[in-house]
């Protein structure tokens, strides 16, 4: 009993985490076509800047609360002002090709990404611990859980609340599910794709920024954590159907269920599980769980 | 294939081994190491001719260097024909199951698919006590029929081998691309449904160009696995496999030169960027992929092709 409450807890927490990594991953993809190999860099990113911000916040010795402020302003300004540069400086010439192509082109990226990071903030690791302790813990049923934990989940229910509310209730969230339906169609209805584009470019770097900035606090932040991260991330749009909001929500659930069950009962499995589950999802459905069907082109 | 043009491969090798064996310790370890890759990478470009893209040969190259890291440290057979049937065999095996599945996808799903399949072996070899965890294990020098070289000599044996497996299996490759199941690869990507019409098996012609890749990536890790003395599961990360893409994109697709090629200049500029800048090589090379994808489309082969074509506008 104690073991099952402890699986489901944990599960929530890691498919919540997941959620917000990979729900800018699924968007970008959904509008753009775009795989991002770079996500997973943004989502370093916004660790590293953040992580950076909480110690010097904490080294001046202001509010201790304020310093969830500091985490996540840092951490969109960094994600969204290096989404600008990669998207106007790079991205924009590369539209209409192959979407291998694409995938190599973010690969670059991250390449990129990697070693500038590491020479921004360099090899040591960094932590920021400090809002997880200053939340506490709570003590339920026997154990222990850190309430930032759930802080975390009731922020990825927000962000998506927010991202299903903006897609599918404001005139902009219309506009882009125009182009994410047929961009040629949109562009010919007088849309501005290439600004669209933009700016979805933009809120995935940033909720990947923002995913590495919560993340931060709970562990210590290291060179190479992106490049662990976008694996994951990929497995779940996967299993949830690329493109698709809820078809992350729900991969994230199941990949962090099944983490989380594999950690707690059989930890030699770990990373395998997670494998195990996707294959298995599309050895039954094959373009994932909500990806929309498409037609085959002759 | 012509008389003079087997004569010229002969030579062509005899040369290239002399040179390697010539070449300082250092150098001649990058070359034979730039072999295995290079014989990994036309495996991916057999796929690539097909329009596919993997991003996990390491998958296989990892399974090659670890049956080969296995039967020297744990049975004790250290014949060097022998470990590369062995690999062989093993990586066929895995990739015929892994093949059924995957052969039914295309563009970026065959790359994501490709890409977790290499991850599950990463993920249970960083989990395997006995396999050296994430420090992975030393390999023991390899013998030639009997013939156990000293350790020196040892890195000599896996170059001789090494460049005469790549000419070797270079030249089945060529002359498999003039066939009619190497061309069939190439209507696979531009047409599926045309290639039906003619009667052909889209799935068969994908699903033995995945096999043949794994096994030329079974190679290449055996290689690498017995002039390095080493293996590590990092073999088998998709960091891995994203520098084999890398190196295919390199050189192109239009000749089975053009990965061998690439491999080489690719160990070179990695060696050469590490030593320049140790914290930022990958930079440098992430630059230089965008630089290709930029400029360079087709890779470093359409180069020779240029140079080609001048030469027969001169002579016509």
């Amino acid at each position: 009993m104690k073991q099952l409450l402890a699986i489901l807890v944990d599960g929530s927490v890691y498919a919540s985490w997941l959620f917000i990594i990979s729900a800018g991953l699924t968007l970008i993809y959904g509008v753009m076509r775009i795989l991002n190999m770079s996500h997973g860099s943004f989502y370093a990113l916004g660790a590293y800047s953040g992580a950076a911000m909480v110690g010097w916040y904490f080294s001046t010795g202001s509010v201790p609360w304020f310093s969830f402020v500091a985490l996540i302003a840092a951490a969109l300004v960094a994600g969204i002002s290096v989404g600008l540069l990669v998207e106007r400086g790079l991205l924009r010439f590369m539209y209409g090709r192959d979407e291998v192509v694409m995938i190599l082109v973010t690969y670059g990226v991250l390449l990129i990404m990697e070693d500038a990071i590491k020479l921004i903030w360099g090899v040591e690791p960094y932590f920021a611990y400090q809002p997880y302790t200053l939340l506490g813990r709570t003590k339920f049923a026997g154990l222990s859980f850190a309430n930032y934990d759930f802080m975390l989940i009731g922020v990825s229910i927000l962000i998506g609340l927010a991202l299903w509310y903006g897609l599918n209730r404001t005139r902009n969230g219309k506009l882009l599910r125009v182009v994410i339906h047929d961009r040629e169609i949109a562009s010919a209805l007088g849309i501005n794709v290439a600004r669209i584009f933009t700016i979805t470019f933009l809120i995935g770097a940033g909720i990947g920024s923002l995913a590495g900035a919560l993340t931060a606090p709970g562990l210590s932040v290291v060179p190479g954590m992106g490049i662990e991260v976008i694996v994951l991330a990929f497995a779940v749009v996967v299993i949830g159907g690329l493109g698709s909001i809820t078809g992350a929500l729900v991969g994230a659930l199941i990949v962090g269920m099944a983490r989380a069950a594999a950690v707690h009962l059989y930890p030699d499995v770990e990373l395998f599980v997670i494998y195990a589950v996707m294959g298995l999802v599309l050895a039954f459905r094959p373009q994932g769980l909500f990806a929309v069907a498409n037609a085959r082109k002759i | 294939m012509k008389t003079r043009s087997l004569a010229l491969l002969f030579v062509l090798g005899l040369v290239v081994i002399a040179g390697g064996l010539l070449l300082p310790q250092w150098m001649s370890y990058l070359f034979t190491i730039a072999m295995g890759k290079g014989l990994v990478v036309l495996g991916l470009v057999l796929l690539m001719r097909a329009g596919l893209v993997s991003f996990g040969q390491g998958l296989y190259y990892c399974v090659g260097a670890y049956v080969a890291g296995m039967l020297t440290q744990f049975v004790g057979v250290t014949d060097i024909l022998v470990i590369m049937l062995a690999s062989v065999a093993v990586s066929v095996a895995i990739a015929a199951i892994i093949g059924l599945l995957l052969c039914r996808y295309r563009e970026i799903f065959f790359a994501m698919f490709s890409m977790a399949f290499s991850m599950i072996l990463y993920g249970l070899l960083v989990r395997n006590q006995f396999l050296g965890s994430t420090d992975g294990f030393n390999v023991a020098n390899p013998s030639l029929l009997g013939w156990t070289p000293g350790a020196e000599a040892s890195s000599d044996l896996v170059l001789i081998v090494a460049v005469c497996l790549v000419i070797v299996l270079g030249a089945v490759a060529w002359r498999y691309l003039k066939s009619l199941s190497g061309y069939a690869g190439e209507a696979v990507r531009e047409n599926e449904i045309r290639l039906e019409y003619l009667g052909g098996s889209v799935f068969r012609v994908v699903y033995v160009k995945y096999i043949i890749a794994a096994a030329l990536a079974a190679i290449g890790g055996t290689i690498t696995a017995l002039v390095s003395g080493h293996v590590d599961p990092e073999m088998a990360y998709w960091t891995t496999s994203g520098e084999f893409v890398f190196i295919a994109l390199m050189g192109g697709t239009a000749h089975v030169a053009a990965p061998i090629v690439a491999a080489v200049l690719f160990e070179a500029l990695r060696t050469y960027a590490f030593a320049v800048s140790p914290y930022t090589w990958q930079m440098i090379l992430g630059f230089a992929l965008l630089a290709i994808i930029l400029f360079m489309p087709s890779g470093l082969w359409s180069l020779v092709e240029r140079f080609q074509n001048k030469k027969a506008r001169k002579t016509s």
